[in-house]
């Protein structure tokens, strides 16, 4: 089993019009032991940007600590909000800086650009960007996610039709991954403000 | 060598600072956790014994070709990047910036050739900034730059570069410069797991005296066969011709043989795809109002968003 898929994970974000969307599960485990039900994945960064980490759990969890103070650093330094661009390569270089030890973590990046318009994007673990239009995933059930969105996914959804397709292909996905599941949340990023929701899933 | 000043200098990097290069922090405890992650799984039977246990990064698969012509160089890319079987990006740039008058195709891992071409474009700059302010890099140094920093690294970075570049001194060259550092002066080479598709096509076709045109058409149709005969190669072709006279035309996604946007198209979605509102089950839901000011052609640079508490 690869350390990525230690504690176990499933992450999706995906663009409509004007909006973009993550999802998440809730599971964290132990290979096969679920540990907690409510593992917080998907981190806000601003009113505008939200990061999710798929991968080992200590590093999702320094990880968005050091994000954390880079950006609140940034914006004391800047006097200005972080932009999803800017935040990619930030989070793109830490990761490259330990190329030779890396953080077993992949991070999805959604958020909405200073025109408003949806920035997906995704690495892997040393920090290779790669940009999307419609959707990016990752985490241990990574061809489910790939499958499903594949199927659900179409151009300038609104935020309702957003939601309800983010959460359809999370849960799909994570039925058919053990390692994954145990109910979701689902964020829907608008220039108005952030659509939070808790998803009711399968519990085994 | 300025990469390995920096190891354990926490709070610099942590910072922002200016140090730069790898952190090796994790090695250890990245060692650590393979170790016990092999012993626990061994003992439980739980995976096959000889699977891999640290996680792939992903490659870029890759053909990239690149030729000098009587006028320039045609430098040649497809755009698949692959995470083992998995197609992780079907439309990556692997034609990299270096200088206004230089281009670089990279294959191998993804992220160390981004970041390998990254730190030398800005070398490069630099050096043109401390030398007169020129508006053109030599080739030779750029070749130079990056088979050093490849060979300090002993192969460990994985990045197989193709070079290619016109300046006042040398003309058109055009480098191969391979993961552990050597390098070769060549007038048409192909590289990645697509370079034997695409080396075939240009043993076949290449001439001293092509024009432009001929050229591009014979990149166009190297890379094509990679796309189509090599499984870690796909989706566009993407070409660049630097000229002589200092002009570059970047052909992103210059032909682009597998769309799937038609195809999509042409499939009659069942009504059960169409999700209604409220289908999902909710527990709880929320909505935060934004604090931030947009639209209206509003920049986030005008907008003061952090408060001050008292």
């Amino acid at each position: 089993m690869s350390i990525l898929a230690y504690n176990g994970a499933a992450i999706i974000g995906m663009s409509g019009k004007d909006c973009v969307g993550i999802a998440s599960d809730n599971r964290l485990g132990i290979q096969y032991e679920t540990v907690a039900m409510d593992f917080k994945k998907v981190f806000k960064m601003n009113d505008r940007l939200f990061v999710g980490l798929a991968g080992l759990a200590t590093d999702v969890q320094t990880l968005d600590q050091l994000l954390r103070f880079r950006m609140n650093l940034y914006e004391l330094r800047e006097e200005r909000t972080m932009s999803p661009q800017v935040f990619t390569n930030l989070l793109s270089n830490m990761l490259y800086e330990k190329r030779f030890g890396p953080y077993f973590c992949e991070p999805v990046i959604a958020g909405l650009d200073e025109k408003g318009q949806p920035h997906l994007s995704t690495m892997d673990l040393i920090g290779a960007i790669s940009s999307a239009k419609d959707f990016v995933v990752a985490g241990t059930c990574e061809g489910n996610l790939y499958g499903m969105c594949e199927t659900l996914y179409k151009p300038d959804m609104d935020q309702e039709t957003l939601f309800e397709t983010l959460a359809q292909a999370l849960l799909a996905s994570v039925d058919r991954d053990a390692l994954s599941g145990w109910g979701g949340v689902v964020h829907i990023i608008t220039k108005d403000g952030v659509i939070s929701r808790e998803l009711k899933g399968r519990q085994d | 060598m300025s990469e390995l000043t920096s190891n354990n200098n926490l709070s610099s990097s942590s910072t922002g600072g200016a140090a730069g290069g790898f952190n090796f922090d994790h090695v250890h405890r990245n060692a650590l956790l393979q170790h016990q992650l092999a012993t626990t799984s061994a003992a439980s039977n739980n995976s096959s014994s000889n699977s891999s246990i640290l996680p792939l990064a992903t490659k870029t698969g890759t053909t990239i070709v690149g030729l000098v012509y009587a006028n320039g160089i045609v430098l040649g890319a497809d755009t698949r990047a692959t995470n083992d079987t998995t197609v992780a990006d079907k439309n990556c740039d692997k034609i990299h910036y270096i200088a206004p008058n230089i281009y670089c195709c990279g294959a191998g891992t993804a992220a160390d050739t981004e970041k390998t071409t990254e730190l030398i474009a800005s070398q490069m700059e630099l050096l043109r900034l401390n030398t007169g302010g020129a508006d053109h890099s030599r080739v030779v140094t750029a070749c130079t730059l990056l088979k050093r920093l490849l060979f300090r690294y002993q192969g460990h970075i994985s990045a197989a570069l193709v070079l290619g570049g016109c300046d006042p001194i040398d003309g058109p060259a055009l480098y191969q410069i391979y993961p552990h550092g050597s390098t070769s002066k060549l007038p048409y080479t192909t590289m990645g797991s697509g370079s034997l598709a695409a080396m075939a096509i240009f043993e076949a076709d290449y001439r001293d005296d092509l024009s432009e045109d001929e050229a591009v058409g014979l990149v166009r149709r190297a890379i094509l066969a990679g796309i189509f005969n090599d499984l870690g190669s796909g989706s566009n072709v993407d070409t660049c011709i630097i000229r002589t006279d200092g002009s570059v035309s970047m052909g992103r996604n210059d032909i682009m043989p597998n769309e799937v946007g038609p195809l999509r198209a042409q499939v009659k979605r069942s009504e059960v795809m169409n999700i209604g509102k409220g289908t999902t089950p909710i527990l709880k839901s929320s909505f935060v109002k934004s604090k931030m000011m947009m639209s209206g052609g509003v920049s986030l640079a005008d907008v003061t968003v952090t408060a001050m508490e008292t």
